[in-house]
This record gives structure tokens, C-alpha cells and sequence, in this order.
């Protein structure tokens, strides 16, 4: 009996791992100390590491200037304290005082609150697409009135609000709108022509498909957007000229669907012979083969590069800046153009990063669940 | 058996081409309704290759095939008909695996046949406990083991309610323990007086169920009769030799 619970008692020990096994001593012993060199490289870097850190929260927090006072003779502000801090504070006055411009560029000033509920309006958008407990047939009329809800806020002209011209828009509504709708409208055009150049019984069609690909391709988005802009506008009739951000949205369009095709392709070139036999022997038609067995699997697999295009569009939207649409880096460029703030860029860069990476960083982390997600489903 | 009332499949002198290879030549073939045909051959003899023409995965040149009455052309409409009614399974199951077992199964039925899901479902539930794993309905294909997803897929091909099986090599992919299941699910469906064409190399199978064998080489039909005389009195050099072979493997 005694020998029995002596085994008991040393299972139980051992199913506890020892120290240096697990835990995080035991990681940063395998880690970043395995060695002398290791660890050498390891300190050098933490040195480092802590340096930048201490100077970066000295500049950005603790030596910073947060308000300048205002001239109450001229009304206008003062950035003394600023220019007193240069060098060793940061700024922070200067997005104070322009965060409305950098956010909505010129869109009229009393009607910047619409932008705001624009801004809004597309954040919900995302959030309830991303829900898979949204994801049915009533989610495409969610868009539609969004969307709709959208046009008629930046425009107005209806319900009492002011007409405000398209060129009279600008900052991050401008922005959303190029990536969302440029998304939106190239991700059906890509699978289709996707499918198009895998297509083995319309080769005329394969071959449209295989032009259209590696021109787009073959070309920077900015001559694209210069073509937009400054070309077409030749070939319409007079009078007849559509405006400039529904062109640059366009070829946004047309240039994101190239990449988003060939990311797609490399999805149903992936998904072995046997699926697509199947479903053919089954009796399904070649469109429902495709959206019901294809597509679902095919689409999967290419997560992580289709993000990795979506992320990239989304922050490509800011070349529209060539052809002097007021997006979001747009407006924050001419904010520092005042006299006073001349200075001062590299805060409103800051801050213009940062809602850049909070949207591109919301998508990737979104897609790692989402492949989380599905590989759960599918163990194979 | 009935060969001569309605003839379910016909070939009639196919030929077939790869690029320069001949893989089927002058292939003749009547299979009755309620006839059950082993197909059986070296490897590369053609015989997967004429299976898979028989529902259109593969294209042939030459020769006319018919189905249930129907000959086989480009006519797509026509080919997803006949395709309706042929149920096939696979050497490596081809289950989908982003679909449960019961999605599977009820895939065709509900997009092909128009069916509603609950009746669907019930369809589906049927013939799962027929090949008895109705209890992993919800799981998906990743979860089963070869067997497993093998009947499945006999159940997915049974789902459309088709008046002739295809199967190829159905146990060519499984552990040794796991044929067993599989050829007592395809015993009891013979059983039942489906149309059968089976490439295979089960023996004992084609022994006990088959009312014809075919042996297959070089893309021709070398012998075909009662699997007793097959394999019991064969003529031909090449089917002596191949059944040599096959029984030291044994």
C-alpha cells in the first residue's frame, strides 16, 4: 500500500515541469540568454531599447507643450512656448488647434459634425461587418442605407442641410471612403476575374482577363490616378466631366481588384482537384460548384495575403494626394502649412500614423481571429 | 442478371487519348440495370480512366457512352442531369471539408434537387444511419477517420437518390483495418439492387457481390465473365499474370 501512494505522490510531481522548463524565466533563458553571445546581444539591446524609450516619453509627455495661450488682441495663438520647447518637447498644441482641419480638411466649418457622424457611421459599418453574427442576407441592405446615409451627409442639399461640392471635402471621411468603397467594389471584380483567367471554356475571356491584370499591374497607381485626373477628362465631351474623386476612386478600383484577383487566384489554384470532381459529379452547376464548395474554401486560405492587400490599399487611398484630393495625410499636410505651425510636423505626423495604424492594425489583428477561427472548423 | 431490358450504361468503342498516350481503345462495354461490374487491372491500364468517363470527369474522343438512355456530349444542361443521377465515390474521399457531414450530405439535394432543408436533413439522417455514423453528423469531415469520411461520401453520393454508383478504387486509400467497413456498406448497397460499376482490387468483394468482371490492360478490355470463371479459369497470359501478382500481394 506504502508503495503505492510513494508512486502516486512522484506522479504528481512530475506532472508538475520544473523550474527551468516552463514559465518565463525558462523562456528568457532559452531565448535571450542561451548564450554569452546571446546575452551580450540581449542587454546591448535592452540598453537601447531603454534609452529610446525614456528620451521618446520625456519628448512626447513630460517636456511637451499641451496649450498655448491665446493673442487676445489679434485672437490668435501664441506658440512661444512652443518654439521655447523645440528641440526637447513636443508640441502638442498644434493638433489642439487643427485636429478639425487634419480630420475633415475643408469642409465648412459648421457642418464638420457631419463628418464626425460620417466617421461613425463607417466604424459601425465595420464593426457589424466583422461579426460573423451578421453575416447573412440582410447585411448587404445594412451597406446600402450606410453608404446611402454616407453620400447625403457629405453632400447634404436634402433635409435642411447645407450643399456642401465634392471639392469642398477632405480628411479622414475622404480617406474611409476611397478604401471602403475601393474594397468593396474591386473584391467582386477580382473574383470574377480570377475565375476569368482560370476559365478553361472561354479562352477570349481568359485572354481579357489575363490583358486587363498585367496592364493595371504593369503600371504605378499614381500614373493611374494622373490618367484618372488629367487624361480622361480629355477624351469626355465638353461639360460632361464626372468629378475628380469619383475618378480616383475608379482607378482605386481598378488597380486594387488586379491584386486582389491574383491573391484570389493563388486561393483556387490551392484547393486540390478532388473538391472541384466532387462537386462536378454531385451535379452542381459551375456557379454553385463556385460559391458554395470553390470560393468558401479558396478564400480561406488566402487570408493572410488578402489582408495584407487590404492593408495596403487602405494606406495607398493617401496618393490621391498628387492629384489634390484632401484626404487624410492630404489635410494633415496643409494643416502645417499655417505660418504659426510651420514647425511643428513631426507631431501632426504622429498623430496622423497613429489613426493610420489604428485602422491597418484593427484589420490584421481582426484576420488572425478570423483564421483562428476557421481553422477550428477545418482540422484536417 | 437483367442485362438486356434497359441497358443503364453503354459504351460504345471509346477511345481516349492523353496528349500521345492511347488510354482507352475500342472500349465496349453494356452495363443492365441492377448489374453489378468489378473493374479491375494493372495500374495505368485504364480503368479509372473509363469510370471517370462514364460521368464526365474525363472526355472522351472517340465512341459514343450512354447513361440511363442518354449520350454524354458537351451539352452541359444535359450532363449536370445525368450527373444528378450517377452518384460517385472516390479513391480519397473528396468530402468538403469546410461543410459538416450533414451539410455535406444534404449540399445537392437542397441546390440540385430543390429539396427543402428539413426534409433534407431527415434524407441526409437516413442514409447516415444506413452507413452507421449518423452520431457525427455535426462533426466535419476533419474530425472522421478514413473509413469514416468514406462512408460519407457513399452517403453523399445516395443523398440524390442516383440510379447507378461509381466507384473509384473506394478502399485504395485506407488503412487496412478501415476496407472492412467500407466493403460491408458497398455489400449491403449491392445488396439493395443498385447499378454498380467498382474499380477495385478487393477480390473477396468482386467474388461476393459481382455479376461481371472486367479486366483491364493497356487501355482494352482484355477478359470479362463470372467472377468464378475470371478467376477461377483465366484465359489470356496477361490476366494469368496479373492475377499472380495480385494474389502474392495478398
Amino acid at each position: 500500500m506504502s508503495t503505492a501512494t510513494t508512486t502516486h505522490a512522484e506522479v504528481a510531481r512530475r506532472e508538475q515541469p520544473p523550474m527551468l522548463v516552463a514559465g518565463p524565466l525558462a523562456w528568457a533563458r532559452t531565448n535571450l540568454f542561451n548564450s554569452i553571445g546571446s546575452s551580450l546581444v540581449t542587454l546591448a539591446l535592452a540598453y537601447f531599447l531603454l534609452k529610446f524609450a525614456a528620451s521618446f516619453i520625456d519628448w512626447a509627455f513630460l517636456k511637451s507643450v499641451w496649450t498655448v495661450p491665446m493673442d487676445p488682441a489679434t485672437g490668435k495663438l501664441d506658440p512661444e512656448a512652443c518654439r521655447a520647447a523645440k528641440g526637447t518637447g513636443a508640441c502638442w498644441a498644434v493638433i489642439w488647434d487643427k485636429y478639425r482641419f487634419i480630420l475633415f480638411g475643408r469642409y465648412p466649418f459648421d457642418e464638420q459634425w457631419r463628418g464626425a457622424v460620417v466617421i461613425v457611421l463607417f466604424l459601425g459599418l465595420f464593426v457589424v461587418s466583422a461579426m460573423r453574427r451578421f453575416w447573412r442576407k440582410e447585411l448587404a441592405l445594412i451597406w446600402i442605407a450606410t453608404l446611402a446615409a454616407i453620400g447625403m451627409l457629405q453632400w447634404g442639399g436634402v433635409f435642411g442641410l447645407r450643399y456642401v461640392p465634392q471639392d469642398e471635402w477632405g480628411g479622414l471621411p475622404i480617406t474611409l471612403i476611397l478604401a471602403t468603397f475601393g474594397l468593396a467594389f474591386a473584391f467582386p471584380i477580382a473574383i470574377l476575374v480570377a475565375l476569368g483567367r482560370r476559365s478553361t471554356q472561354l479562352p477570349a475571356v481568359k485572354l481579357l482577363c489575363v490583358i486587363y491584370v498585367e496592364v493595371i499591374r504593369g503600371v504605378p497607381l499614381i500614373s493611374l490616378l494622373f490618367m484618372a485626373s488629367v487624361m480622361f477628362p480629355l477624351f469626355m465631351p465638353a461639360g460632361m466631366s464626372p468629378d475628380k474623386l469619383l475618378r480616383a476612386q475608379v482607378a482605386i478600383i481598378l488597380f486594387a481588384a488586379v491584386y486582389l484577383a491574383e491573391v484570389i487566384r493563388g486561393g483556387l489554384q490551392a484547393l486540390p482537384k478532388g473538391q472541384y470532381e466532387a462537386a462536378d459529379a454531385l451535379g452542381l452547376s459551375y456557379w454553385r460548384k463556385t460559391f458554395l464548395i470553390i470560393l468558401p474554401q479558396a478564400l480561406r486560405l488566402v487570408i493572410p495575403p488578402l489582408v495584407n492587400t487590404f492593408i495596403g490599399f487602405f494606406k495607398d487611398t493617401s496618393l490621391v494626394l498628387i492629384i489634390g484630393i484632401f484626404d487624410l495625410l492630404t489635410s494633415g499636410k496643409v494643416a502645417v502649412t499655417d505660418p504659426i505651425w510651420q514647425a511643428f510636423s513631426t507631431e501632426v505626423y504622429i498623430m496622423l500614423g497613429l489613426i493610420y495604424f489604428c485602422f491597418c492594425f484593427s484589420m490584421s489583428r481582426y484576420s488572425r481571429g478570423l483564421e483562428r477561427e476557421f481553422s477550428k472548423s477545418v482540422r484536417r | 442478371m437483367s442485362n438486356d431490358t434497359q441497358p443503364a450504361i453503354v459504351l460504345e468503342k471509346v477511345n481516349k487519348w492523353f496528349g500521345q498516350l492511347h488510354v482507352l481503345r475500342d472500349v465496349s462495354l453494356n452495363v443492365g440495370t441492377g448489374e453489378k461490374v468489378v473493374v479491375c487491372g494493372p495500374s495505368g491500364s485504364g480503368k479509372s480512366t473509363l469510370i471517370r468517363c462514364i460521368n464526365r470527369l474525363e472526355t472522351h474522343q472517340e465512341g459514343r457512352i450512354l447513361v440511363d438512355g442518354t449520350e454524354l456530349t458537351d451539352d452541359t444542361r444535359a450532363l449536370d442531369t445525368i450527373r444528378s443521377e450517377v452518384g460517385m465515390v472516390f479513391q480519397s474521399f473528396n468530402l468538403f471539408p469546410h461543410l459538416t457531414i450533414l451539410e455535406n450530405c444534404t449540399l445537392a439535394p437542397i441546390w440540385v434537387r430543390k429539396m427543402p432543408k428539413v426534409e433534407a436533413d431527415a434524407l441526409a439522417m437516413e442514409f447516415l444511419t444506413r452507413v452507421k455514423i449518423p452520431e457525427q453528423a455535426l462533426k466535419y469531415p476533419g474530425q472522421l477517420s478514413g473509413g469514416q469520411q468514406q462512408r460519407v461520401a457513399i452517403a453523399r453520393a445516395l443523398c440524390m437518390r442516383p440510379k447507378i454508383m461509381l466507384f473509384d478504387e473506394p478502399t485504395s486509400a485506407l488503412d487496412p483495418e478501415m476496407i472492412k467497413e467500407v466493403l460491408d456498406t458497398m455489400i449491403e448497397l449491392a445488396e439493395s439492387g443498385m447499378t454498380m460499376v467498382c474499380v477495385t482490387h478487393e477480390m473477396g468483394f468482386a467474388r461476393q457481390v459481382a455479376d461481371r468482371v472486367v479486366f483491364m490492360d493497356q487501355g482494352e478490355i482484355v477478359e470479362s465473365g463470372e467472377p468464378e470463371s475470371i478467376f477461377g479459369n483465366p484465359q489470356t497470359d496477361r490476366l494469368k499474370l496479373f492475377l499472380s501478382q495480385i494474389l502474392r500481394g495478398h
